[in-house]
């Protein structure tokens, strides 16, 4: 069993490890999705946590745990810039200026001469693996989970669901947007740092829009009801084109037709069941 | 050289602000941020590309191009946003629609065309330039700035001027008033995704020819440009599109001339952040900006 477990794992390595990266960048979108509001800038917090990890471990050595810190951080404050002005504002403002980050940041990668230009950055030692991937997922799953029962989660849905109202019972609007925003910048470096350091190899264009698309359509497949949702979609829509060996030179055209599909035939995607509150047992009125 | 570049950025700068105004007018009237807008740039210069190639002339062929993107941009509103218009789904859903469409078709256009660089047929314009005071003028960039000029002219007439445009800044108010007010919404959607493909095809026609250059993914790079000059010139706000438009242009051929032209197309990326911190209504500011 553990002969044939280590055979698998030898063959399929990329597409597990992509599996649990992906999972996490559903994660990433379904935070900011989950207060109402759009950002496509997920491929770019992405690609600033990998470049940051892997300049910070091939040119000074740094250990591995603060290399996933710096990569948290870094998106973070980007996502600061850009989201405190435009999350008081209606949510168009956020997808625009998420998507012009993107574009943005591929520019400065081709032709900032530390990051590698065009090439992209290869050599990257390889650090964490497994363990670190899919216990990051798991940790960020069970936090989302909490998350989702308690008031906070409450008052996240209660935002999607109708902003003016929540507004108006105190739901404290632009703190909630902004900290959505950030957490999800963090979560989306987290797996870009992940990825860079099993996959040795990053370049620029790794990172721009198809990718941000892509990481959109994973939630909007699987719903954002629950934290799951999103993880499900992205298990799924990973795992199709290995699966429909023909359908991978089409990715692209599947996933933009699985949002098209999704928003307008079924806005609650796949799992639509919704997460229970704590306690809620207890309360039930009789 | 500096009133060179200047010319050379008034030429950018005016297909900027063609292109973002159709964008603009689509957000102001019809209330919605349709990204498949930047492929009807590549439809319009793909088109006109396909007749030069059969031997219409540039005369023939940018009219014609720009129709034809009006109706697909007519044929992709109509399939993607009147079921959300209908259901009155919130304004983020016609975003992700038209996110994953823009994906699926430029995907398709890519499938079917390759992104190959591919270049209008020889002697399509005339190659001769006018020199004035030691500036060259070549015919295309004459042909673009007179042709932005006639377009951005009759647009604001037709705004300002005449019934319908006060059927569209009603229908931009109010829309259910609008309607109750004789105006008939259906057809001025329609009409409205018509003009603003238009404009994108047009665009598209001028700044192929501007460069020489078509491939398919041209309308995705514009688009970025296109939400830099619509957020610096306020979302929705006509003039300040047309404004805007210039001032990106002329900003971003300064910056391909005296720093380096890699990084011209971070500029607009520049402007719409420090437009979002400093001045979020754009401009002009004179439109209420729409808060959260």
């Amino acid at each position: 069993m553990a002969e044939f477990l280590d055979d698998f794992l030898f063959t399929y390595q990329n597409l597990v490890y992509s599996l649990g990266v992906n999972g996490l960048l559903a994660l990433s979108i379904y935070v900011v999705l989950a207060v109402g509001q759009l950002s496509i800038g997920q491929a770019a917090f992405m690609g600033l946590g990998a470049y940051v990890s892997a300049l910070l471990t091939v040119k000074l050595g740094v250990a591995f745990p603060l290399v996933l810190l710096a990569a948290m951080i870094t998106p973070a404050l980007a996502a600061l810039v850009v989201g405190a002005p435009t999350l008081r504002l209606s949510g168009v403002y956020l997808a625009l200026a998420t998507i012009g980050l993107g574009e943005v940041q591929r520019i400065v990668f081709i032709n900032a001469e530390f990051t590698g230009g065009a090439l992209g950055l290869s050599g990257i030692p390889t650090r964490g693996g497994l363990i670190s991937i899919y216990g990051s997922l798991a940790l960020a799953l069970v936090a989302f989970v909490c998350v989702a029962r308690s008031k906070i989660g409450r008052a996240m849905e209660a935002m999607r669901e109708d902003e003016l109202a929540a507004g108006a019972l105190g739901v404290d609007l632009p703190a909630y947007k902004l900290g959505a925003l950030v957490v999800s910048a963090m979560l989306a470096g987290l797996a870009g740092a992940l990825n860079a350091h099993v996959s040795s190899f990053i370049s620029p264009n790794d990172y721009g829009f198809d990718a941000a698309v892509t990481i959109l359509s994973f939630a909007l497949l699987g719903g954002i009801g629950s934290p799951f949702g999103p993880v499900l979609g992205a298990f799924i829509l990973t795992l199709l084109p290995e699966v429909l060996r023909p359908l991978a030179d089409y990715k692209t055209v599947v996933n933009g037709a699985i949002i098209v599909v999704a928003v307008i035939f079924m806005p609650r995607g796949l799992l639509a069941w919704r997460m229970g509150r704590a306690g809620a047992a207890f309360r039930r009125p009789k | 050289m500096l009133a060179q570049q200047l010319v050379n950025g008034l030429v950018v700068g005016s297909t900027y602000a063609l292109f973002a105004l159709g964008f603009t007018l689509m957000f102001g009237v019809l209330g919605v941020v349709n990204l498949t807008y930047g492929f009807y740039f590549s439809v319009g210069a793909f088109l006109a590309l396909f007749a030069t190639q059969h031997g219409a002339s540039i005369w023939i062929a940018l009219p014609l191009a720009a129709l034809l993107s009006g109706c697909v941009a007519v044929v992709i509103d109509a399939a993607l946003l009147t079921p959300l218009r209908r259901a009155k789904a919130p304004e983020l859903a016609s975003l992700m629609v038209t996110l994953g469409a823009t994906m699926l078709l430029y995907s398709l256009a890519n499938a079917a065309l390759s992104t190959d660089i591919r270049r209008f047929p020889p002697g399509v314009i005339d190659a001769t330039a006018i020199e004035v005071a030691g500036i060259r003028i070549s015919m295309t960039q004459g042909l673009i700035i007179a042709a932005a000029g006639v377009m951005v002219s009759a647009l604001l007439w037709v705004m300002n001027a005449t019934r319908l445009g006060l059927g569209l800044r009603a229908l931009a108010e109010r829309p259910d008033v609008a309607g109750l007010m004789g105006v008939n919404a259906g057809a001025l959607v329609r009409l409205v995704s018509l003009l603003s493909g238009a404009l994108a095809g047009a665009s598209g026609v001028l700044i192929g020819l501007n460069y020489n250059a078509i491939q398919p993914y041209m309308g995705e790079v514009m688009m970025l440009k296109g939400f830099a000059v619509i957020i610096l010139g306020g979302l929705g706000d006509i003039r300040g599109a047309l404004v805007a438009g210039l001032v990106v242009g002329m900003l971003e051929t300064l910056t391909a001339g005296y720093v380096a032209s890699s990084w011209k197309d971070a500029v607009g990326f520049v402007l719409l952040v420090l437009t979002l911190w400093i001045r979020p209504s754009g401009l002009f500011g004179r439109l209420a900006v729409k808060r959260a």
